[in-house]
């Protein structure tokens, strides 16, 4: 014979005053405890803090010779090279590529194939090696003429004042860039809405202005992310110009690094930090580029970092004042 | 031979009792059009005619190839044969000889801002506020300069009721709104005819009434519009002719009262029942 638990409690509570019943609704709803969690933050916190530990004591670093190499004139004017060379070539890639893009998506089968084929070829072909081939390529050509084929040239250039070392540099990146960069934007003008078109040319827009105000802003939003990946990854590949002679950043480190054997490693850290810092730079910039196409795309802009601390500490204040008057 | 019936109908109410139409040509023409989407024949011979002032609604089931005949009319769907004109101007091509020949996209551009177009899903561009919305075609077709398009859209959104959202962006407003501000932008460029794709179609039934109002403000105004629609009663009300299309023929057309209320054809009969 067993008796409903209820009543056992019941029985064995003590006489004396029970606690006044709180009404359910009065009551702060008891967050789900969640100790996985915490562990896995110990954990992490833990590595980083070896991570952070080894980087800093661990003599195989040498962190003088990186505070003696950061701000060396050399390094800085390789620093500049990479900068001078990923500015050209963002911008001539990205140009390149609008213009590839426009010709895949273009009317014409002869545009869409010339496209397609130099899109293939230059995504199949190692940058590299598109820079060793132009380096070399005053040798094979001596002049460089622009006229009919087989027939009469109109100009002429002498390729070895034509080609300087920053010139093929900048040249053979803006080549494989703009292969990568008419995807990009070819994806960003396929994905506006067709609608959009639609409604263009319904209001008898002219073409020109139908693509500079209305499709390619509209493209610009999902251009931007893809192309700020893009160029990441080309900050990263100036570094190969070093094989034409040109001594960027890292080329700079690598030769400082021959002739002071000892300093290879303070000198990469030196280079990696430099890049950490452009990168930053750019998701930055990022940032505010895809804040400001997302005017009108969501009923409201995501907030700016600074919006996003102001609002955070108003909630917590205002949480603070809750609990006290609980 | 269906399509020689759909003629004959025509031709008896262009010729019908409302008499001194005559002399001004007709606000839109549609001669003959026939229009394939690859193997599927869309529309099949269609002739109508509207108009100046007149307002004609289109009902049909869907696929029945009502909004490609609205998009035809503006050229956003070259017919394969046959072709539209609008106040006596074809659309899209010109006569040479005893041919058809093909416009250049430019002019087609051109004979699209005469003709206003209103779409079932706005198609506002989401990142230019509502008065560059409206503003926008003026000024880049050369009609007008900036200010003075500022300054008309500005007198359009209060038309339509919006003047206080002028510096909202679309997605910040109601279907409704959003509808509003289009129909704000198709005036923008004066066009003769206004034609109108499902324009209540995507919105929430609370919504309708505001954009019929507005809608019945322009028919009420003198100014031509082929409406393609689901409302029923919208038509009747403020209709001149009602026109039935089923199958990419015009099955029936004609005063609302006739075809909405005595309908001769047994289709028209079985898609009135449905939509009641």
């Amino acid at each position: 014979m067993s008796e409903p638990p209820g009543a056992v409690t019941l029985a064995e509570a003590p006489p004396a005053d029970p606690p006044p019943p709180r009404k359910l609704t009065a009551q702060r709803v008891q967050p789900l405890r969640r100790p996985g969690r915490w562990i896995a933050t110990v954990v992490v916190l833990v590595l980083a803090a070896q991570f952070v530990h080894g980087l800093v004591t661990n003599p195989f670093y040498q962190w003088d010779r990186f505070g003696y190499w950061f701000l060396r004139p050399t390094i800085l004017d390789g620093l500049l090279i990479t900068l001078e060379v990923t500015a050209w070539s963002a911008v001539l890639g990205l140009l390149g590529g609008i213009l590839l893009a426009l010709a895949r998506l273009s009317r014409s089968p002869v545009l869409r194939a010339a496209s397609w084929t130099y899109v293939w070829a230059l995504r199949s072909i190692p940058l590299i090696v598109v820079l060793l081939f132009l380096y070399n390529f005053s040798a094979l050509y001596k002049t460089l003429s622009v006229g009919v084929p087989f027939g009469p040239a109109f100009l002429t250039f002498d390729e070895s004042r034509l080609a300087t070392d920053m010139a093929i540099a900048v040249i053979g990146l803006s080549l494989n860039e703009a292969a990568y960069a008419a995807e990009v934007v070819r994806g960003g003008i396929l994905s506006v809405d067709q609608g959009q078109h639609e409604a263009a040319s319904a209001l008898g827009l002219p073409k020109g202005y139908q693509f500079r105000r209305i499709v390619f802003p509209l493209a610009l939003r999902s251009i931007t992310p893809n192309y700020v990946n893009q160029l990441i990854g080309l900050i990263k590949s100036t570094s190969l110009v070093f094989y034409v002679s040109l001594l960027d950043l890292f080329g700079t480190a690598q030769s400082m690094g021959s002739t002071y054997p000892g300093d290879i490693v303070p000198l990469l850290l030196v280079v990696t930090v430099w890049y950490l810092i452009l990168t930053s730079l750019v998701s930055v910039v990022q940032f505010y580029v895809e804040r400001y196409f997302a005017r009108g795309a969501t009923r409201s802009l995501p907030p700016t970092p600074l919006q996003k601390l102001r609002t955070g500490l108003r909630d917590l204040r205002e949480r603070a004042r809750r609990e006290a008057a609980v | 031979m269906s399509a020689e019936t759909a003629q004959t109908v025509v031709t008896t109410k262009a010729a019908g009792p409302v008499g001194p139409a005559e002399a001004p040509p007709a606000a839109v023409e549609v001669h003959g059009v026939h229009k394939w989407y690859g193997g599927h024949r869309v529309l099949d011979g269609v002739d109508l005619t509207v108009r100046p002032g007149e307002v004609t609604a289109v009902l049909g089931p869907s696929g029945s190839g009502k909004s490609t005949l609205l998009r035809v009319i503006n050229h956003l769907e070259k017919p394969e044969i046959g072709y539209v004109s609008v106040n006596g101007e074809p659309i899209g091509v010109r006569r040479h000889g005893d041919r058809l020949r093909e416009l250049s996209e430019r002019a087609i551009l051109a004979q699209r801002s005469r003709i206003g177009f209103v779409f079932q899903n706005f198609n506002l561009f989401p990142h230019l506020t509502v008065l560059d919305n409206v503003a926008a075609a003026p000024v880049a077709t050369g009609r007008l300069s900036r200010p003075a398009a500022r300054e008309l859209a500005h007198e359009l959104l209060d038309r339509v009721g919006l003047a206080d959202k002028a510096t909202a962006y679309p997605r910040q407003l109601s279907g409704g709104q959003q509808q509003r501000v289009a129909i704000a932008r198709a005036l923008a460029l004066r066009p003769g005819v206004i034609l109108f794709d499902e324009p209540t179609s995507a919105l929430d039934p609370e919504l309708v009434g505001e954009v019929l109002a507005v809608i019945r403000n322009l028919a009420t105004s003198g100014t031509t519009l082929v409406i393609v629609t689901h409302e029923v009663g919208f038509a009747r009300e403020v209709a001149d002719r009602v026109v039935f299309i089923d199958g990419g023929r015009i099955v029936e057309q004609g005063p609302p009262a006739e075809v909405l209320d005595n309908p001769r054809h047994e289709r028209t009969r079985d898609f009135l029942s449905k939509v009641l």
